[in-house]
């Protein structure tokens, strides 16, 4: 159905990037329309991710492309960053996911807070997915709340011995390496856990009726020992992997924009050709109305992570924009996405077209990576200066 | 070896074009533009020989200052060099090959490669033009090609078939889809092309050989007619396709 996509764009935000922001957004563009959207329904009923596409887009600089060339990065800035994981998203956001994850949780902390011979070590090769990378930070029964974790870590000679569980992890079966966060001597810490290490298994999670086409999976950890070269020595406490969802939910607030559009475009050329009562339902009013709202909140969206990333790309971004832009733009495409399936009538639930994949991924995308709530409630703190969610909270 | 390819920009497949008040030209509002697509395998190919046999490559355009944009995209592919004849004015088919011809004459290429044609003014007639302002045998339509030593042999579309053709070095080629599948520009080289300076040239000939007069839009297609919606609209819709339409 994507044939011809040119994206949407009603307000000429093409005229406010540079040259190279527009080639890389194209480029990514014509590798989704070529390789991913004839193949994803497939591997989405099929449950699998298309790992033959792990080395293509390995090799046109997907992975970590903002970091510095020296660890395998392009040192693209991140507007162009974000109008890739809206194309990528436009092919399933599980596909955006996997790119996430290598990107902004594996990489980024492995950067950030990483030793230099970790940098060293494992950059360039996760650049190269010659090592797929996941991020253990969710377990069973903290989700919202990452800083009631169980999982812990306790120094022994040489190293430290890691036991707990995590939940809900994104390419964790598939990894080669795992960021691990555990308490050390109740200060949440990060780790290297290899694959190989005694006592580190990662069982599949089956059953998912979103994000069908990304390998998801658990994190089990049974006296794991982990040596002192694994520890990531520059972040102590929440703020470490708050950072890198920092990261994550920034290619988000992009990525779903894609799934909107192309359910936005799905739609729109649906309509003009779906005849009923004699003419195109794009005639109706009623259907006009949808695809002027779906309009509508695209160009928000857009507007708003591009604003965004140049924040990000100045320095002068917090994490409460990228709480608010992740918020918006997952609730908007999500509806953009149920509303297009509503154009396209029964039509909208077959797998011929993307409509019901997006919205089903979506579901997941609006709640991972903080839940739709918690950054209702992070901007209400921030605008209000009182946080709602802290259980210790007296006035 | 030493490798050239031209490239122009044309109107991208999806835009709807109009003509322009004159009568005579396009309507440039609200058009975007790309590399013409059958550039895109000539791009390759001069990649593909530059891997295989060494050398260098250059790729060269007359048109507007937009023009870069096809030279960008050529060096984000990997072309290392780029000319632009910059010209606003209309050049036809002759006038662009004039102009081609003496950038290429000082070069002493190997091997020229076009696009077979640029799907705006369909001309097919640059890169023979070209070729033959150079002295050199031209090869159209080439959807094979290998070159060993001087020799270079290609497979070019025919009605119906292919034939094959040899020629020696140097040799003007103009790239049929099927050529090759040309690369995606990767973050790498697009970041690459970014500092990489495009030379500019003023026209050496400006004087057009044909004068477009005016220029008109297709007819607008007839209306699609439903005969019917089960099995008794048979007989009708075969009767149609034979006499209405003539196609069986």
């Amino acid at each position: 159905m994507s044939t011809n996509y040119k994206g949407v764009d009603y307000f000429n935000i093409d005229a406010l990037l540079s040259e190279e922001e527009r080639m890389i957004r194209d480029t990514t563009r014509d590798f989704v329309t070529n390789e991913v959207i004839p193949v994803i329904e497939k591997h989405n009923q099929a449950m699998t991710f298309p790992r033959d596409l792990i080395p293509k887009m390995a090799e046109l600089g997907f992975f970590g492309p903002t970091l510095p060339a020296e660890y395998g990065g392009m040192e693209v800035n991140n507007v162009a960053y974000g109008l890739m994981m809206t194309e990528l998203e436009r092919g399933d956001s599980g596909l955006r996911s996997f790119a996430s994850v290598q990107s902004g949780l594996v990489m980024y902390p492995i950067y950030a807070y990483g030793s230099e011979e970790q940098k060293k070590k494992w950059l360039p090769s996760l650049a190269k997915a010659e090592k797929i990378g996941c991020f253990g930070l969710t377990e069973p029964d903290f989700g919202s709340n990452p800083g009631g974790m169980i999982t812990n870590a306790k120094k022994v000679d040489g190293g430290y011995i890691l036991n707990g569980a995590k939940m809900w992890i994104t390419n964790s079966p598939i990894a080669d390496i795992a960021v691990v966060w555990a308490k050390l001597d109740g200060v949440v810490h990060g780790f290297l856990v290899e694959r190989g290490f005694k006592g580190f298994e990662t069982p599949q999670t089956h059953g998912k009726l979103s994000l069908r086409a990304s390998i998801t999976g658990e994190i089990t950890l049974q006296d794991v020992f982990v040596p002192d070269a694994n520890l990531l020595p520059g972040v102590k406490g929440l703020k470490g992997p708050l950072g890198c969802l920092n990261q994550a939910r920034y290619g988000i607030a992009w990525g779903v924009l894609g799934s909107a559009m192309e359910c936005y475009a799905t739609a729109l050329e649906y309509s003009l050709s779906r005849i009923q009562f004699d003419k195109p339902i794009a005639a109706y009013q009623m259907t006009q109305e949808k695809l002027v709202w779906m309009l509508n909140e695209i160009t928000k969206g857009q507007l708003m992570v591009y604003r965004l990333g140049r924040m990000k790309d100045d320095g002068t971004i917090k994490h409460t924009h990228i709480s608010m832009a992740k918020r918006n733009n997952c609730e908007i495409a999500l509806t953009i996405c149920r509303m297009a399936r509503e154009v396209l009538g029964a039509n909208g639930i077959l797998d011929e077209y993307p409509v019901m994949r997006h919205a089903n991924n979506l579901e997941s995308v609006k709640t991972y990576e903080g839940t739709h709530e918690m950054h209702t409630l992070i901007i209400g703190e921030d605008i209000t200066g009182i946080p709602s969610f802290r259980v210790d909270y007296k006035d | 070896m030493k490798i050239a390819v031209c490239v122009s920009q044309v109107p991208d497949t999806t835009t709807k074009v109009k003509i322009g008040p004159d009568g005579k030209t396009i309507d440039p509002a609200g058009v975007t533009y790309i590399i013409n697509p059958y550039d895109e395998f000539a791009v390759e190919a001069a990649l593909q020989l530059k891997e295989k046999n060494g050398g260098e490559t250059v790729v060269i355009s007359v048109g507007k200052e937009s023009n870069k944009e096809a030279i960008k995209k050529a060096y984000a592919m990997g072309i290392e060099k780029g000319i632009l004849v910059k010209t606003d004015a209309e050049m036809d088919s002759y006038t662009v090959a004039r102009n081609l011809a003496d950038v290429l004459k000082e070069m002493n290429a190997d091997v020229v490669l076009f696009g077979k044609q640029s799907i705006d003014y369909d001309d097919m007639q640059v890169g023979n033009i070209t070729a033959e302002m150079l002295g050199i045998p031209s090869i159209s339509v080439v959807v094979s090609l290998s070159i060993e030593g001087n020799k270079v042999t290609c497979e070019r579309e025919i009605e119906g078939g292919k034939e094959i053709v040899e020629a020696t070095l140097p040799v003007a080629l103009s790239a049929q889809r099927g050529l090759n599948n040309p690369r995606y520009p990767n973050l790498k080289g697009i970041m690459a092309a970014k500092s990489r300076a495009i030379e500019e040239r003023q026209p050496t000939y400006t004087e057009n050989k044909t004068e477009i007069t005016g220029m008109k839009m297709p007819k607008s297609k007839p209306k699609g007619k439903i005969v019917g919606t089960d099995v008794s609209a048979v007989p009708e819709l075969v009767k149609l396709l034979r006499e209405e339409a003539k196609v069986i």
